[in-house]
């Protein structure tokens, strides 16, 4: 089952980087078409089923990749050119070469230490720019929503509900406080254990 | 907790083999019969650490593991029986308060391994605190009290008779919770860690506060299909409200006061209870149908949500119970299900 979980967010991602490429980046194509075959990679690479990394882990990043394409970057016209987009763009295509080709190489059983030591070193900056990305684009996204009232349902309505996208967003730049942390951390203890092989005594529940 | 010793611990011997009868202190005359009884020595480690946490010695063979837990408390007073774990095996399970030191597979000296369950909180603590959350927030909303809506609308009341009627479910179901907490329940574990108090009632307090605040809305929009939707809904609430009742009056006659037997529940006289024939939890099933009788009568998105939360969730606990209760009874009616009949 969770074969499948990893698959499915494998193909969710090869749509995700397409989308991206298209509304983005029309005159990259040389990246276009270097990561579209990565991605195929990455079918291939869970159809044998060794993604190591925990379900939850893939699922915060692959919901707030999706988040960020789809209800940011695709739907708010205006901010495609800010340069926190471009910004995050590079992280994520930073981090996800690196990921793949470390994903490969082990599956090859050839890892050079430098693409393992990339893999666990790189992230320490890379997180943080990438998450100051995100967060700027999302706070430069912020004044159009709340001038045209998109993906928003007002008061009265025969369901009696409401939803307001701005206060949404505010919310989630908000939620970055406890969830980024969590992740970094996580990443840090995961690097002393590969890295250095220290042992790490978890808390069982 | 101090044994009365009818006969005084005259050995501190750490073998099986009885003492003969005439050794010891010599309080009673010689020819007199004594038994010496085996005494046994508890050591405590800590689960993690293996550290040596407590040694007991002159332990009776038929102490509880709740009277040793009441004995390390006074070496170790942060740590009251509720939240310790004591196991045999470092990763294996809990020993129950009720095991009895001489029918476990111990030697003479029994090693126990110590956990720390954390902060606990009484079950009927938590019961009452996230129930009485909702009562009393709902009520905020109905009465419309300054700084929820707009200040026009400060102490008005609803023109909608459905509101009103919402508002008496809502409340009756929640004071019928607290008195059942109260007076019905017979709680099986006497405690739950203490974070699960703050879990809980933000689920509970938050969905009331978000339910409230659409249904009392001054531009709440009544049901579709009017006064019909409205009965209709009220009386799936009604019924699943007194069918939820009788699960639960039925499941605390099955228990005696006091103990902690389990048995199969069977359909008694009371119709409502003969939703047992078809399901393992029919408690769950009335309380999932009076949820969505009530979001069919205030026809609120939120409320709808909460039903589906709270589905999961019951049918999560309902398949669990429904486990338990296959491995402990060989002949457990087949044709029953976790929570809907025939379905899940």
């Amino acid at each position: 089952s969770s074969r499948w979980l990893v698959l499915a967010i494998a193909m969710v991602r090869f749509y995700m980087e397409k989308g991206t490429h298209k509304g983005l980046y029309k005159s990259i194509q040389k990246t276009l078409k270097f990561f579209q075959t990565f991605a195929l990679l990455e079918i291939v690479h869970c159809l044998i089923g060794i993604v190591p990394t925990s379900v939850i882990v893939a699922g915060v990043q692959v919901s707030s990749r999706i988040f960020m394409v789809w209800l940011i970057t695709h739907s708010i016209k205006p901010i495609q050119n800010e340069e926190s987009v471009v910004l995050f763009l590079v992280v994520w295509t930073v981090t996800e070469i690196t990921r793949y080709s470390f994903y490969t190489f082990s599956l090859l059983d050839h890892l050079p230490y430098f693409i393992k030591w990339a893999r666990y070193n790189f992230f320490i900056i890379l997180y943080p720019v990438g998450v100051v990305g995100e967060l700027l684009t999302i706070y430069a996204a912020l004044p159009y929503v709340k001038k045209t009232g998109m993906f928003s349902i007002r008061l009265p309505n025969k369901y009696n509900v409401s939803f307001d996208y701005y206060y949404f967003l505010l919310i989630t730049m908000a939620s970055y406080i406890p969830l980024f942390p969590q992740l970094y951390f996580h990443m840090l203890r995961q690097r002393r254990k590969v890295l250095h092989g220290e042992v790490i005594v978890e808390k069982d529940d | 907790m101090e044994h009365h010793h009818p006969t005084p611990l005259t050995l501190e011997s750490s073998g099986w083999a009885p003492s003969w009868p005439w050794s010891g202190s010599g309080e009673k005359g010689p020819g007199t019969l004594r038994i010496c009884r085996t005494i046994l020595q508890v050591e405590i480690l800590d689960a993690k650490t293996r550290e040596k946490l407590c040694f007991l010695d002159k332990v009776e063979p038929h102490a509880t593991i709740a009277e040793i837990k009441n004995l390390f408390t006074k070496t170790h007073p942060q740590w009251y029986p509720a939240r310790q774990s004591l196991r045999l095996d470092p990763k294996g399970k809990s020993l129950k308060d009720e095991d009895v030191l001489q029918k476990l597979p111990v030697g003479t000296t029994a090693t126990f391994y110590f956990r720390d369950l954390g902060a606990q909180i009484s079950w009927v603590t938590v019961f009452l605190t996230e129930y009485a959350g909702p009562l009393f927030i709902y009520l905020l909303f109905y009465f419309r009290v300054p700084f929820i809506y707009g200040h026009k609308y400060d102490f008005t009341s609803s023109r909608h008779t459905v509101v009103h009627l919402a508002c008496i479910c809502h409340s009756f179901h929640y004071v019928k919770r607290l008195l059942e907490t109260l007076f019905v329940h017979r709680f099986s574990h006497g405690t739950m860690p203490l974070r699960n108090i703050f879990k809980n009632c933000t689920y509970y307090w938050g969905f009331a506060a978000w339910m409230a605040y659409y249904i009392n809305h001054p531009l709440y929009t009544p049901p579709t299909y009017g006064a019909q939707q409205v009965k209709l809904a009220l009386a799936i609430f009604v019924i699943c409200q007194l069918g939820n009742f009788s699960i639960h009056m039925a499941l605390r006659d099955l228990r005696p006061a006091g103990s902690k037997t389990r048995k199969i529940p069977y359909p008694t006289k009371n119709p409502f209870t003969w939703l047992f024939l078809l399901v393992s939890c029919p408690n769950y099933t009335y309380e999932v149908g009076s949820w969505i009788g009530f979001a069919i009568m205030t026809q609120c998105v939120p409320v709808a949500l909460f039903s589906l939360v709270g589905f999961t969730q019951m049918t999560i606990w309902a398949k669990g119970k429904h486990r338990s209760y296959l491995k402990e009874f060989r002949d457990y009616p087949p044709l029953r299900m976790p929570i809907i009949p025939f379905l899940l």
